[in-house]
């Protein structure tokens, strides 16, 4: 039974005062692969950011190793990978540049792990292209590179199967588990059929408020 | 325990319960100081030796340049409480006091316009006062325009809090720096805080007058507070019990009336 | 077993904010001259619609130039953040370990050294078309190399508040406007009294005090505006 790295405790999550979701009890220990499931507009992406510690906590606490984020954030951040729907890819600069960039914000890759990474999304020799010129596939790829620069436990990915073809989509789905089964976490939302072996949900629709007045 | 008493004064609701019964007193002396006040200093002080009768409009002048530069510092502090201590209520008194300041700021330059004519021939002059209420409006302005357009409200609050305290550094410097350049370019100038001296029977209507005003800020800031309580809180069940109650009263106003 | 991380030194992500910035600035090149050339053109408007006469020129050139690089500056400023939050950098830079200070700090750099510092270096010019005295130069350069690099710094904290709004040109303006006045004040008077033949340095050494406040406070309250305009 190994430790738990992420847990939520009584978590809601809020916006403009409305309460999207309450009450959300989870943990996950190392080698965590969690889908977060719910409709369109249920919170999803508004949980992940709240994960993340983009979003402040309103209700509830969320422990990264026993310590609430709000009390660890630099180290937190440390560990976190975070990939979202936007794509931070400058059109200016190569591809090379903007992992350069991207990794030295939590820790610098070289040009080796580069090319590297580069191979591992099924863009190799392009690490001297310009940004202005890839497709959107392309510019997912890139991002998705990160997760092999990156030394981040918890990885959380916000519908990173979009955009990617099959082949992509095969490439990532074996990267998560690897990253699962080394010790890693990944939480992940995804519209897509997939194909892992063995991974866990966790249903929003179970934490959707009631409806209703509340007191203040 | 004296932190619940504090996290208490962070309710909505419990500011919205007790203000209905400060408001009972505080809204009608505040009329009765203001009409005193004013009064006394429009009907009762004496002439000025120097300025005849114009004079008189300092006793609305001068409170409402003191008020608008106080009200900076309330709505200032206000934002920094809620920033640090993150409770709701603080941002709505700072979003309340905004336009209550900037309504002063802009009474103080036109009645300093008034007063300017008369007496000095004209009804602007690029004086250390004048640039610095000038600032002070635009300061207002600036937080007034950021709470209207921010997409979200618990960001406009942060951000209107982030602005009023780097605002509230300012103040000084800009109150300096301005002082400087006006006693660069005019050799005699007349002082942000007031002239030298000023002769008692003067003196004590316009104490009363600040008084007055202080009152009458407080009156608004805590109307307009509690009008913003409602309108945040306009979900919640006590709020809406409260709708409830009003409108069952009016209707048997109504009624009663009517029999 | 999570595989161990290690810790980068303090300095690596500054310096790749800025090597990226400046970077991406030089492969667009025209971007940079547009405060200069708004600089210029203005600067000729100004004998065009007053009285082009030398004494009236010289009087308030000072107050002139230094109004010019202050709206030259305003006008840069809108796109500091406006690309990292459109394309989700700015989501990166606050996840990122690196406190968001010096984040915020390292784009403030690019944005004077490609602003402000041509600004105050170009000056000189045009201080020659508006006849300005010979002992108003060095203050004029001096004195707008100091304050356009606070002007970067308040400006920073301004398109950080207003990077989520649409419109945001306007309230930009609004809100930094009060803020830049003081510098005003303070820039425009070194220039005049050092021409009057008074000493530069108090005005210089205010400007200092008021850059190092800047620095100190700005980047602060511009990384505080930044995580609230992110989510928004």
């Amino acid at each position: 039974m190994s430790d738990p790295l992420l847990s939520l405790n009584n978590l809601s999550c809020e916006r403009d005062d409305r309460t999207l979701l309450s009450g959300i009890h989870y943990t996950c220990t190392a080698g965590t692969l969690l889908q977060i499931v719910g409709f369109n507009g249920a919170g999803k992406t508004t949980l992940l950011h709240t994960l993340a510690g983009l979003l402040p906590i309103t209700g509830g606490e969320v422990l990264w190793r026993g310590k609430s984020i709000t009390r660890q954030r630099q180290a937190y951040c440390q560990e976190l990978l975070y990939l979202g729907h936007q794509a931070p890819v400058k059109p200016q600069l190569s591809v090379r540049e903007n992992l350069l960039w991207l990794s030295a914000l939590n820790t610098p890759a070289n040009d080796a792990d580069i090319a590297q990474a580069l191979v591992q999304v099924n863009l190799a020799g392009f690490e001297d292209s310009p940004s202005y010129a890839l497709s959107a596939g392309q510019k997912r790829r890139v991002l998705l590179a990160q997760l092999y620069l990156s030394r981040a436990t918890l990885w959380i990915l916000d519908e990173p199967f979009t955009a990617i073809d099959k082949a992509g989509v095969a490439a990532l789905e074996a990267a998560m588990a690897r990253h699962a089964n080394s010790g890693g976490v990944v939480l992940f939302t995804s519209h897509q059929p997939l194909s892992m072996a063995e991974f866990t949900i966790l249903d929003l629709s179970e934490y959707l408020p009631p409806q209703g007045a509340f007191d203040a | 325990m004296s932190w619940q008493w504090f996290h208490r004064l962070g309710s909505p609701r419990w500011f919205y319960e007790k203000t209905d019964r400060w408001l009972k007193w505080l809204a009608p002396l505040s009329i009765v100081l203001m009409l005193v006040g004013i009064s006394w200093g429009f009907g009762f002080a004496p002439i000025d030796s120097k300025q005849g009768d114009s004079y008189r409009i300092i006793f609305i002048h001068m409170p409402a340049a003191a008020l608008a530069l106080v009200g900076y510092y309330i709505m200032a502090i206000a934002g920094a409480v809620g920033l640090i201590w993150r409770m709701k209520l603080p941002f709505m008194v700072m979003k309340s006091a905004a336009p209550i300041g900037a309504a002063l700021t802009v009474l103080t330059l036109a009645t300093g316009s008034l007063w300017g004519h008369p007496t000095w021939g004209t009804f602007w002059e690029w004086d250390a006062r004048n640039i610095f209420m000038l600032v002070l409006l635009f300061l207002y302005a600036g937080i007034v325009v950021l709470a209207q357009v921010y997409p979200s409200r618990d960001a406009a609050d942060k951000a209107c809090a982030i602005l009023a305290l780097v605002g509230t550094i300012n103040v000084p410097i800009i109150y300096k720096s301005v002082d400087w350049w006006y006693s660069l370019h005019q050799p005699a100038s007349i002082k942000l805080t007031g002239s030298a001296s000023i002769h008692p029977s003067m003196l004590y209507p316009l104490l009363l007058c600040i008084l007055a005003y202080y009152c009458f800020y407080s009156t608004a800031l805590i109307l307009y507070t509690r009008r913003e309580i409602l309108l945040r809180e306009a979900r919640t069940s006590w709020v809406i019990q409260l709708a409830q109650t009003r409108l069952a009263r009016r209707k048997a106003n109504v009624t009663g009336e009517g029999l | 077993m999570p595989k161990p991380h290690t810790h980068p030194s303090l300095g690596v992500g500054f310096r790749a904010i800025i090597r990226r910035d400046l970077l991406s600035l030089w492969r667009n090149r025209s971007d940079i001259a547009n405060p200069l050339v708004f600089f210029l053109i203005s600067i000729t408007l100004l004998p065009l619609g007053v009285d082009p006469s030398h004494k009236l020129l010289a009087t308030i050139a000072p107050g002139m130039i230094w109004i010019m690089a202050l709206l030259a500056t305003l006008l840069s400023l809108d796109t500091l953040f406006r690309q990292d939050f459109d394309d989700g950098s700015l989501t990166q830079f606050i996840l990122s370990p690196q406190p968001l200070y010096l984040t915020v700090l390292a784009k403030v750099i690019v944005h004077w050294l490609t602003t402000g510092l041509p600004l105050a270096l170009i000056a000189p010019v045009l201080g020659v078309m508006l006849s300005l005295p010979v002992g108003g130069y060095w203050p004029l350069v001096l004195s707008l190399t100091i304050g356009t690099a606070i002007m970067s710094l308040i400006g920073a904290l301004g398109a950080a508040l207003t990077v989520c709004l649409r419109s945001s040109a306007l309230v930009l303006t609004l809100i930094i406007m009060p803020l830049y006045l003081p510098i005003l004040i303070i820039g425009a008077n070194t220039v005049s009294s050092a021409v009057a033949g008074f000493s530069a340095s108090q005005g210089l050494a205010l400007l200092g005090a008021a850059l190092a406040l800047a620095l100190l406070i700005m980047p602060v309250a511009a990384a505080g505006a930044l995580r609230i305009s992110s989510n928004h």
